[in-house]
This record gives C-alpha cells, structure tokens and sequence, in this order.
C-alpha cells in the first residue's frame, strides 16, 4: 500500500475503533433499559420497579393454572426454576399459551405480592420439529427420568 | 386444497406476509428496469444531438 | 498518486463491468427460480408443521432469509466502504448506494413477515425488545445512507460521506445477532447460526437453506441491475455509454 493509502487505512481503524468503544460504553450504560423483562428471582429480590408496570418472564408452572369459571380470569405461576411467583389475569391468552411455555406478562405487584398482568405474550423457544419427534423425544426424556414404577 | 389455503388457521398470517414479500421484492426488480430504461433513452437523445 | 491510474479506475472499471454483467444477469435469475421453486414448494406443503406453532411457522421461510440478507448486504456495504475510503475506488461507492435500497427492503420484509408472526404467537404485532429494536435501527441507517448520498450535489463527496456512514452504522450488526444473548428479548435465540447442531428438523431446514440461497441470488440479481442503472444514468456523458449507445443503435438498424 502506498503511504496515502496506508494513511486513510488507519483513519478508517480509528474510525471504527472509536465508533465501537462509544457503542459499548452506551450499551454498558443502557444494558439495564435494555432487557425486556425480569426474571422471577429478580423480582423476589426487589430488583423490579414496585411505583410502575413492568414485564416479568417465565415458564408456566406445571399444574398451576386455574380458570376461574364465568369469567376470562385466569391464575397461574411463572417460575425461572428457581423462584415461582403467583400471577393473575384477565383476558384472551395467546395461542401459545401453555404450561411449561416461556411467558412474559406486564403489570405490576400488588399488595399480597401477586403479580396483576394486564397483558400476557407467550414466547416460544428456537426448537422447530414435527409433533411426533416431540412426542418420541418427551416419551424418551420421561423414560429416562421417571423410574419404572412397580 | 383448502386445508392448504387454512393453514392451519393461520392462513392470513402466512399468506400475507408471503404476499407482501413478494410485493416488495417485485417492486425491487422493476424499479431499477425502469431506471434502466430511462437511462438508455436519456443517453440516446444525449449522443444523438451530440453528433 | 498517479492521475493516470486515478482515471483509469474512475473510467476503465465501468465499460467492462456493464457489458459483463449483462451477459450474467439471465443466468443469476434462472439459478435464483431453480432455488426458491423447490424452497417454497417444500416450505409450503411437505415440510411438516411445528409442535407448537403449528403451520404458522412457515413464515420463517420468507422472515428468516431476509432478515439474514439485510444483514449481509450491510457486511457486504461496509467492505465495499472500506475498498472506497482507503482506496478510492468508485465502483464500491455505486455498489453501495445500490445495495442500500435493497438492504432496507429486505430489512422491511424481516420486520412485516416478523410482525405477522408475532401477532399469532406471541400475542403483539409488535414489542420494544432489543432484538426487535436493533432491527429497525438497521432499516433507518438504510434510509440514511440513501437519504445522504442523494441529499449531496458533489458525488464523490456524497460517496465519502456515504462511505464513512456505512462504516459507523456497521457496529449494529453485532448488536443485532447477539441481542437474544445479551438481554432477556420476546424473539427467540438463533435456531441455525449457532455453535451447535440446528434445533430445527432436517424436513425443515432443507426448505430453509435453500430460501436462504435463493435471496443470495435475488439479492446479487437486484444489486446488478440497479448498478447498472446507476452507472449509466451517473456517466450519461461518458465515452463508455456512447459507445454502448453506438452498438445498441447499429444492431438495431442491422436487425430491420
């Protein structure tokens, strides 16, 4: 590379150099803003804004939902397999929604430490497969982890 | 047939976010062939008058 | 520098890369329909559907490979950003200003196609997560690349600028692949582009793989044609178009 070429080389580095660090820094700054929920365990820990809605993620703990009868009303726990935390809703859920399914609900904590969702997005995992592999595989898992019993 | 225009209940999702794609994706190739086309008229009158 | 050698790039490049792409162009198109027939025949009817998303999931097969091209024609930009600034070349700039209609495109794409499945699945068109995010942010560099080259009068400044643009916005790509991995975000984690056997069926990634391959296709088959045009319509003028003129206009006066 001729000296002006090498110049300009090294100005496009500095450029770069310098337009990352920036980046980083302000990623570092905003990382906190920048999660879209909060794990269970986080919110056991006061980590949640108590004075303003936020998003709390979790899996649908097995067996916990219950459909009040008449009504849209729905109770169910959200766990990160640590920590359950008891939710209520009302209102139309997501295909998706499911136990054992990744959800994340926006609302807040009430008094008794019961988190009040005003909306419920279901997320889904980046596993695609057809219904039978995923009954093979689930039939195989619960082989393997429930002992035979007698 | 139908089954495959359902799709599973999900019909209008799948089929228009294909719809729309391909909208957008014919928009892409028509544009520049019409650019193109100008471009090639333009010059013409250009070196026609220029000889 | 040498001036003789500054013209012959500004000047040489163009009247062999026209003519040479125009013999290209057919058979980029006939390989890109030889990809996508058999990618959406199996896309659409003998890929099984999902588990969990049932036929929805097929979205992936229009979502998946353009949000993975919005990526790569913007990696592509910022090397050809690099080959304009240190060495002047002004093939890179057309091939930037170029690409960028079509990077935002298929930008655009990945965020309609990604909204049509969100509302099924999830539950909202939309959410402000930072895989989400950082998506739309690449659409808007897009537009602000296009909008600044156009916006300046001089074109090789216009070049420059757009060039040094290129280069600062390149920092979100990363942003974008790892935002599934750094914050906690609605969309999922990577399926393929991962360390690690793909969570996907093999029905179903055959059909992915080969979208995949066909938008490579359409994407150079676009990127040629919009050159092209922008070769012409920028050097009117130039000997290289005359020429072209010149030949167009006697192998029409042979052919009556």
């Amino acid at each position: 590379m001729s000296p002006v070429r090498k110049k300009r080389f090294y100005m496009v580095l500095l450029l770069l150099t310098g337009v990352s660090i920036a980046t980083f820094l302000i990623i570092q700054a905003f990382s906190q803003n920048m999660m879209f929920f909060f794990s269970t365990t986080e919110v056991k820990q006061g980590k949640a804004p108590a004075d303003r809605d936020f998003r709390l993620g979790g899996l649908v703990v097995n067996h916990s939902v219950q459909r009040e009868s008449g009504s849209l009303k729905v109770h169910f726990e959200l766990t990160d397999s640590q920590t359950p935390v008891k939710v209520e809703y009302s209102g139309i859920l997501p295909d998706l929604f499911r136990e054992g399914q990744g959800i994340i609900a926006k609302g807040r904590l009430n008094d008794q430490g019961v988190f009040v969702a005003k909306e419920v997005l279901a997320k889904h995992d980046e596993n695609y497969m057809p219904p039978e592999v995923a009954d093979s595989i689930n039939k195989a898992q619960l082989a393997s982890s429930e002992p035979v019993q007698p | 047939m139908q089954e495959f225009f359902a799709m599973g209940g999900y019909g209008s999702y799948v089929w228009s976010a294909f719809g729309i794609s391909f909208l957008i994706i014919l928009i892409n190739l028509v544009q520049p062939a019409l650019q193109h086309r100008q471009a090639i008229r333009d010059a013409d009158d250009f070196h026609h008058q220029e000889k | 520098m040498n001036i003789i050698a500054k013209w012959y790039y500004r000047l040489g490049a163009p009247n062999w890369f026209y003519p040479l792409t125009g013999k290209m162009l057919p058979w980029i198109a006939v390989i890109f329909l030889a990809l996508l027939i058999p990618g959406l025949y199996m896309g659409l009817f003998t890929a099984p559907a999902d588990y969990q998303q049932g036929d929805s999931f097929r979205i992936m097969y229009v979502h998946v490979p353009a949000a993975w091209m919005s990526m790569f024609i913007y990696f592509a930009m910022a090397v050809a950003a690099v080959v304009a600034l240190v060495w002047r070349v002004r093939m890179a700039e057309i091939m930037i200003i170029s690409s960028a209609p079509i990077g935002a495109s298929f930008a655009l794409i990945a965020l309609i196609t990604g909204s049509l499945w969100g509302k099924p699945m999830w539950g909202a068109w939309w959410v402000w997560d930072a895989r989400l995010t950082s998506e739309l942010i690449l659409l808007f560099i897009y537009l602000g690349i296009f909008a600044l080259y156009n916006a300046i009068e001089n074109k090789q400044t216009a070049g420059r600028a757009m060039s040094i643009l290129t280069l600062v916005g390149v920092v979100n790509l990363p942003i974008i692949h790892y935002s599934v991995v750094w914050w906690n975000t609605l969309h999922q984690a990577a399926t393929v582009s991962k360390f690690d056997t793909p969570s996907i069926h093999i029905d179903m990634l055959i059909p992915l793989l080969l979208m995949a391959a066909a938008f490579q296709f359409l994407y150079l088959w676009i990127l040629l044609l919009k050159m092209r045009a922008n070769l012409l319509e920028q050097d009117l003028h130039c000997g290289w178009v005359k020429k072209i003129i010149w030949d167009r206009r006697k192998a029409h006066n042979g052919g009556n």
